[in-house]
């Protein structure tokens, strides 16, 4: 099967019922190897057991970043591509990134407070960071705006592209600005600065984070076409309707019409 | 497995990510049984696809 076929919205249906339930197993057996993992892992020399939120709040801050990616490429797809399923895959991601980017801005303000001493400072990263939450309430409010979502997509794709140089904004501000944040541990030029205790629960958390959110955009690209399949049924048999009456109303002008005729 | 003095921020933590993500899926899941609902429904009034699936197709 090649990307053209799964253009096809209901070849997409069949493929993604065989995959869900085994993407969705794999999601659950990682995350609890990851989660048990996380459980084990010893306490850091400087933050305790604190570095055990950094478990969940780094894949979460990743997929934040990531997700928007997938909009981004996606909302090319609808602009120049214009893939019937681009805008479906940008519309089901956006309400899945603002909840990673949510859990990402609470954990870390809960890792922060007994770290840094304070739950927030407005600098520069994360303040970069709830910027990209509220772009994503911004995405959803117009996609829940505009009725039509041929027209939606278009602006909403504008919108994704616009908001992606946010990204790097986001990646590099610890490194532009001098920030409360520490800079990247992980992906950095010149390898991970992490020992490998924390390095390999916190790659298995991101995998299995990462498959959830595979997951459920695929379950939710599921549900908008099927939302979409809704919408046009009803539109077909509100035409179909308005034919009808409109052919009834016209059998009985013609009716009354003959009857004058008769009448005179 | 002792969690030391700071053992309230790491359990409210990992509660609020379980939280959110039980709601995501939870709402995900409720969406997908609505509009299969609202196709059968759709489908028993006389309504149908020009392909001729149905919503059990799906």
């Amino acid at each position: 099967m090649t990307l053209i076929d799964l253009a096809n919205p209901s070849k997409f249906l069949a493929l993604t019922a065989r995959l869900l339930p085994w993407l969705a197993g794999a999601t659950a057996i990682l995350l609890a190897i990851g989660l048990t993992q996380a459980a084990l892992a010893p306490d850091d020399y400087q933050q305790g057991a604190t570095v055990k939120i950094m478990f969940i709040h780094v894949p979460n801050a990743w997929l934040s970043m990531f997700v928007w990616g997938v909009m981004s490429l996606a909302a090319l797809g609808t602009l120049v591509w214009r893939h019937p399923l681009a805008d479906v895959a940008a519309k089901a991601a956006a309400p899945i990134g603002a909840a990673f980017t949510f859990l990402a801005l609470v954990t870390g303000s809960l890792w922060g407070r007994p770290m840094w001493g304070t739950y927030w400072e407005w600098d520069a990263r994360l303040t970069s960071v709830l910027i990209l939450f509220l772009m994503y309430l911004g995405l959803i409010a117009l996609w829940r705006a505009v009725e039509d979502p041929s027209r939606a997509a278009r602006a909403a794709a504008v919108l994704t592209l616009v908001g992606a140089i946010n990204l790097p904004i986001i990646k590099f501000s610890v490194d532009w600005w001098n920030t409360l944040h520490q800079p990247a541990s992980v992906l950095r030029l010149g390898g991970s600065s992490l020992d490998r205790a924390f390095l390999i629960p916190l790659l298995v958390m991101a995998v299995a984070f990462s498959l959830l959110f595979i997951t459920l955009h695929l379950a939710a690209m599921r549900n908008e076409i099927l939302r979409r399949r809704v919408r046009s049924l009803q539109m077909m048999q509100a035409s179909q309707h308005i034919a009808f009456s409109s052919e009834v109303e016209a059998g009985s002008r013609q009716e009354n019409a003959s009857k004058q005729i008769g009448a005179a | 497995m002792s969690l030391g003095p700071y053992a309230s921020f790491i359990t409210t933590a990992y509660t609020l990510v379980a939280v959110v993500l039980v709601i995501l899926i939870g709402w995900i899941a409720i969406d997908y049984r609505n509009q299969k609902a609202r196709l059968r429904e759709l489908e028993a009034s006389g309504a149908a696809r020009r392909s001729g699936r149905t919503a059990s197709d799906i």
